[in-house]
């Protein structure tokens, strides 16, 4: 019997020989990931703990990007606790300031995590890095404080779901949509403790972009995490970038999975997930009149060149409606750099948007773009909860960038083939 | 453990979001964030709730962000434990984790009523009604859980580990 990619990583990063579905293991941690959000808490355990050094300074990555630039007094604090923290340990891989970006674009960016990896994160959106063909997934505070004093963790072999999709996507569909298409099938609990294996003809030709975007929202379907093998866009994407050694892991034909789900993507048009679960999906042409008073494009789902690109198309020769507020999201100083190359800051400033620094600020209702009572927004980012943008009683619907920025123009939920 | 208290019943998909907003996530002082336990599932529920009682979920708890504000909010707000048809990964980790005491049953969910109270007895594995002979069965916990409750939490265990490596 054969073993899936899943288990393939997480037994190559313990002594065993063989590993089942269910078993509980400790597994050596490739990159500990915290925030300014959830690494103060995983600090004071660390500490009380006894803790005196981390187990690995290159292994541990800290990034302040979520009530940053600092919001406030409170997030100011968490920020120099986790900056004391990272200063007197001597992490490298710790980013602030001018070099923070939002951590799930930038450590695939920075190369710090890499294909064949086993990444823990202090954030649920950590199983983004499946895409590079990585075991990552999302875990508390504490788990993340246990990880910094031993550089191990335990996990239990999740089984694998197997998802085959195939077709030729239509115009504007991205992986985003595939993502939503599959969570609006199986629901926010479809995958609950499970591995979500993306393969396929559709997955072979798509982009990394698309790929994060996919891994990224794993966790919405209750998902340990997203994997998909890598091969040769993979390579391409990770050749400038990656420093440390990598390996490629591949399923095995004959591994076993609990269930297997096949996709014609070419029957999927845009969609959109209605609040309050990510798994309330609609294709864009049955979304009806839906006005909108903010467009967000940006988030670890979709702040990504490629996403800004798309979104530079739809806003090239048009403006957002002026009852819309736009509010255009770089993840990474990088992309942010390279927007302005290409133009396309310029572009979005004609088209009346708001840039905001790298932050994941307005997608988790932090700062930087809160709603009001009542208020409706279309977002590319992951969740749409009650709540999750600002006021209880606002709405967020979550699209593509292409959608979201057709959205903005026509100032409700719309299609870029209304334009 | 037992433990006995009045039950709070909440619905399906209840998000970490919905436990403790992010609003709230600037710090991680325990007593702020009891404040704002279950603030945007129920505004009221922190004024109407006593220490002890119970929080009783539908499928997949504690779902969204890993935000361990979220078991944090509740344990600090002195409730006892939470009970769940399921719960959502990370939320399930973190509990053991920190030492909330989470017990999944399908059945009883289904069968109370909010405001009813309820004995349990996490070693026998059973949930019982007060007044009523309704005896539950709580869905067994892995060894290794179970471990980690008695050593008082995943730091507490990971130091008691490494006190008897020391020792050998």
């Amino acid at each position: 019997m054969g073993n899936t990619i899943t288990e393939k990583i997480l037994m190559a990063h313990t002594n065993l020989k063989n590993i089942s579905t269910g078993q509980l293991i400790n597994a050596k941690v490739d990159i500990a990931l915290g925030n300014d959000v959830t690494a103060p808490i995983a600090i004071k355990e660390f500490y009380k703990a006894g803790g005196k050094k981390v187990f690995n300074k290159n292994k541990i990555a800290l990034v302040l990007d979520h009530f940053t630039p600092n919001k406030d007094i409170n997030s100011a604090q968490q920020c120099k606790t986790v900056r004391e923290f990272a200063q007197k340990h001597k992490i490298t891989h710790f980013f602030e300031g001018g070099f923070v970006g939002i951590e799930h674009a930038l450590l695939p960016e920075q190369g710090i995590v890499g294909p064949g990896d086993l990444v823990i994160g202090a954030d649920s959106h950590t199983c983004t890095y499946g895409a590079l063909g990585a075991f990552a997934t999302g875990v508390g505070s504490t788990d993340l404080a246990a990880a910094m004093l031993t550089g191990e963790l335990w996990f239990k072999v999740p089984p694998s779901i197997k998802f085959i999709i195939y077709g030729k996507l239509q115009k504007w569909v991205s992986g985003k949509d595939l993502i939503l298409n599959i969570i609006g099938r199986i629901g926010v609990d479809g995958s609950l403790y499970q591995a979500m294996e993306f393969t396929g003809e559709t997955i072979s030709r798509l982009p990394m972009a698309d790929r994060f975007a996919m891994a990224n929202m794993a966790i919405e379907a209750g998902a340990k995490n997203g994997i998909f093998a890598p091969d040769k866009i993979t390579s391409e994407y990770i050749k400038k970038r990656t420093k440390r050694d990598y390996k490629f892991y591949y399923s095995d034909n004959d591994a076993v999975y609990s269930d297997t789900i096949e996709i014609n993507a070419t029957k999927i048009e845009p969609q959109v997930a209605f609040p309050h679960l990510p798994s309330n999906v609609k294709g864009v042409s049955k979304a009806g009149r839906v006005k909108i008073d903010q467009s967000l494009i940006g988030s670890c789902t979709n702040g990504r060149i490629e996403d800004l690109r798309i979104a530079a198309k739809i806003f090239k020769s048009r403006k957002a409606s002026s009852n819309v507020r736009l509010i255009i999201v770089p993840a990474t100083p990088e992309i942010y750099r390279q927007a302005l190359k290409e133009g396309l800051i310029d572009t979005f400033m004609k088209a009346n948007a708001i840039i905001s620094p790298p932050s994941c600020g307005a997608c988790l209702g932090g700062h930087l773009g809160i709603l009001a009572e009542g208020e409706r927004a279309v977002a590319t980012t992951n969740r749409n909860f009650v709540g999750r943008m600002g006021h209880v009683k606002s709405e967020v619907y979550l699209a593509s960038p292409a959608v979201a920025a057709a959205s903005a123009v026509l100032g409700r939920i719309a299609s870029p083939e209304e334009l | 453990m037992i433990f006995k208290g009045r039950v709070w019943k909440f619905g399906d998909n209840i998000d970490t979001d919905a436990i403790i907003p992010a609003r709230y996530l600037t710090t991680s002082d325990p007593k702020e964030l009891a404040a704002h336990c279950m603030e945007d599932a129920d505004p009221d529920f922190i004024t109407k709730m006593k220490a002890g009682d119970i929080i009783l979920g539908g499928e997949n708890f504690g779902c969204g962000s890993s935000r361990e504000h979220a078991p944090i909010s509740i344990k600090a707000a002195g409730i006892s434990c939470v009970i769940a048809k399921s719960f959502a990964r990370i939320f399930y980790r973190n509990s053991f984790n920190m030492g909330l005491p989470i017990f999944e049953s399908r059945e009883l969910v289904d069968a109370i009523k909010e405001g009813e109270e309820v004995t349990v007895d996490s070693i026998h594995g059973t949930i019982n009604i007060t007044g009523t002979d309704n005896i539950f069965k709580i869905n067994a916990i892995p060894t290794f859980m179970e471990e980690l409750i008695a050593d008082g939490g995943l730091m507490k265990h990971i130091a008691k580990k490494r006190d008897n490596n020391e020792k050998k």
